[in-house]
């Protein structure tokens, strides 16, 4: 390189390529992750699949995919926006990554709005793979798109918030431990593929609280019942988004 | 370009818990030159560097980068300053090239990315994660991701530590080269003779202070003297050689036949000395001068070794 190269010129790209890029580069590293590949397109593929042929689940009346199918979707999102996000952020913070591009001409505010694209672009990479393979499966949906969409964006504030907090909180070891822990704990528990009137009357009050209890009964009421707007599950989301980001914006360490 | 300084620390206090890493530090870094900070681990240097990136913020003092303060007007300085970090920065399942053609888009006016690539043997990292990569090749990349948005000024924290003797040739090539395209520099090395090959200042810190600051060539003369050594026969008369030898020099004998002579070592002393030998026909051998080093101004003003 020649005399010159290197004289001073400097300069922060246009907000917009500098969003769009760091939305790429963010999106990439998750699809090149094995272990996120696994999360959030495998397990949801593997489990619509399994029981929707299979009746180990007694999923009320109906063909089960319909039963199945809402919740897998809610699946996909706390996979993508909460487990997935919180390890990759977690580790992100872990070596230095947040740190260096902290002090790169991107805004952090820029950065955050860049991972929330990145992660709808893959909820929608999902959405339509499962939606697929549900079809193919013989679902028939019902209702309001529409309803749905907004179930699906309250969803994914919600758990990204809670996603982001955990990652910006804890060690990377003890987020990667708890968000997969919380994955199972959730995905037996909120809804997804147990239907939640199988369990005791109490725990029912309680875990249908849980943010992906009330997506994935949310969705179900307007996708299997035709329902128009599930509002008492919109609002539950709601209020976790509130607390979530509110929390992870207050405690969120980028070092 | 000799304006205000880049960097200007005044009275830097940082506490973390009930430890005090820097302990009213001053410093100021004159435009377009390299300046080093040079001490031992845990002497307050990342500390110091982490404050002028805006990283942390001051207990006590101020700290003004290219006149702006590093926490309140970061929006404005990221842009025109580069930074490498001492470790890690880059996402682990990213190549070399794409973070590096990453952090070139985030900018308005990068340099050309390949041959930057090119210019600091990353070629080699090919289709490798940063994950996979070896530790000269991730230092290498940081380097690069710290220069490729043309900044005005570049913090480098121990830039070398962990290379390979051509590559830490190949770092302080391009630092030289920085410098001559006129962007400023501040470097952190544990190295003395990195500080004495690239600065042109360099600032001694131990304790979180700054203990003595000038330019390599200054610090090395202001502390003890030089050293002349010699061999010849046993034995030497040496009263009449220190007679002959400007006031305040020395003469010794450590071992039979081995002769130091300490004091200020110039072609005069040099000259006096071997014309004495002649005199007492005496073969001086092996006659070497040897510099006073930074190491050695180091030790003597901690009574530490530089090394950690």
């Amino acid at each position: 390189m020649s005399a010159g190269t290197y004289t001073p010129r400097p300069g922060a790209a246009p907000l917009p390529r500098m969003i769009a890029a760091q939305t790429a580069l963010e999106t990439r590293m998750l699809l090149r992750n094995g272990e996120q590949l696994l999360l959030t397109v495998i397990i949801p593929t593997l489990l619509l699949v399994l029981f929707s042929a299979v009746d180990i689940v007694d999923t009320g009346s109906g063909a089960s995919v319909d039963f199945l199918a809402p919740g897998i979707l809610a699946l996909a999102v706390m996979s993508t926006a909460f487990t997935g996000q919180a390890i990759a952020t977690g580790f992100e913070r872990r070596y230095g990554v947040l740190k260096r591009l902290a002090a790169s001409p991107l805004p952090r505010w820029a950065l955050m709005t860049a991972k929330t694209l990145s992660v709808l672009v893959t909820e929608v990479l999902q959405i339509v793979l499962l939606t697929a393979i549900a079809l193919a499966l013989g679902w028939s949906p019902e209702g309001n798109p529409l309803s749905v969409l907004l179930l699906l964006v309250l969803g994914t504030a919600a758990f990204s918030g809670l996603g982001l907090l955990m990652a910006g909180t804890l060690k990377a070891e003890a987020t990667l431990a708890a968000a997969n822990l919380v994955f199972l704990l959730l995905l037996v528990g909120g809804g997804v593929i147990v239907p939640l009137d199988k369990f005791p009357d109490a725990a029912q009050s309680v875990l249908g609280l849980l943010p992906v209890s009330a997506l994935s009964e949310g969705l179900r009421d307007v996708l299997q019942h035709g329902a128009s707007m599930p509002w008492a599950e919109a609002g539950i989301l709601a209020v976790w988004a509130v607390l979530g980001l509110g929390a992870a914006a207050k405690f969120f360490r980028w070092e | 370009m000799e304006n205000e300084p880049v960097v200007q620390v005044k009275g830097l206090v940082k506490r973390y818990g009930t430890k005090t890493a820097v302990n009213g530090l001053d410093l100021v870094v004159a435009t377009g030159a390299v300046t080093a900070v040079l001490g031992p681990n845990g002497a307050g240097k990342t500390t110091t560097i982490e404050t002028c990136e805006g990283y942390r913020r001051p207990d006590a003092g101020t700290v003004r980068v290219l006149g702006l303060d590093p926490v309140a007007d970061a929006e404005r300085l990221r842009p025109r300053v580069g930074v490498m970090l001492q470790s890690g920065g880059v996402y682990s399942g990213a190549r070399a090239d794409e973070m590096l053609r990453h952090m070139a888009k985030l900018h308005a006016h990068p340099l050309d990315v390949d041959a930057l690539i090119e210019r600091l043997g990353l070629a080699d990292c090919g289709r490798t994660t940063y994950r996979r990569l070896s530790g000269g090749q991730q230092q290498r990349l940081s380097l690069a991701m710290a220069v490729v948005g043309r900044p005005e000024l570049v913090f480098l924290d121990e830039p070398t530590a962990g290379l390979d003797p051509q590559a830490r040739r190949s770092t302080w090539d391009l630092v030289r080269e920085l410098r001559a395209d006129g962007v400023s520099v501040v470097l952190t090395t544990h190295f003395m003779d990195e500080a004495e090959a690239l600065a042109d200042d360099v600032a001694i810190i131990d304790a979180g202070r700054v203990i003595a600051r000038g330019s390599p060539e200054q610090l090395c003369r202001g502390g003890a003297e030089n050293t002349l050594r010699f061999t010849g026969r046993p034995g030497l008369d040496l009263g009449s050689l220190v007679k002959a030898l400007p006031d305040g020099s020395g003469a010794a004998e450590p071992l039979p036949g081995t002769y130091r002579i300490t004091g200020s070592v110039d072609p005069q002393l040099l000259a006096t000395v071997t014309s004495w030998c002649a005199q007492h026909d005496v073969m001086p051998e092996g006659i070497s001068v040897e510099r006073h080093t930074l190491e050695d101004v180091f030790l003597e003003l901690t009574g530490k070794e530089l090394r950690a």
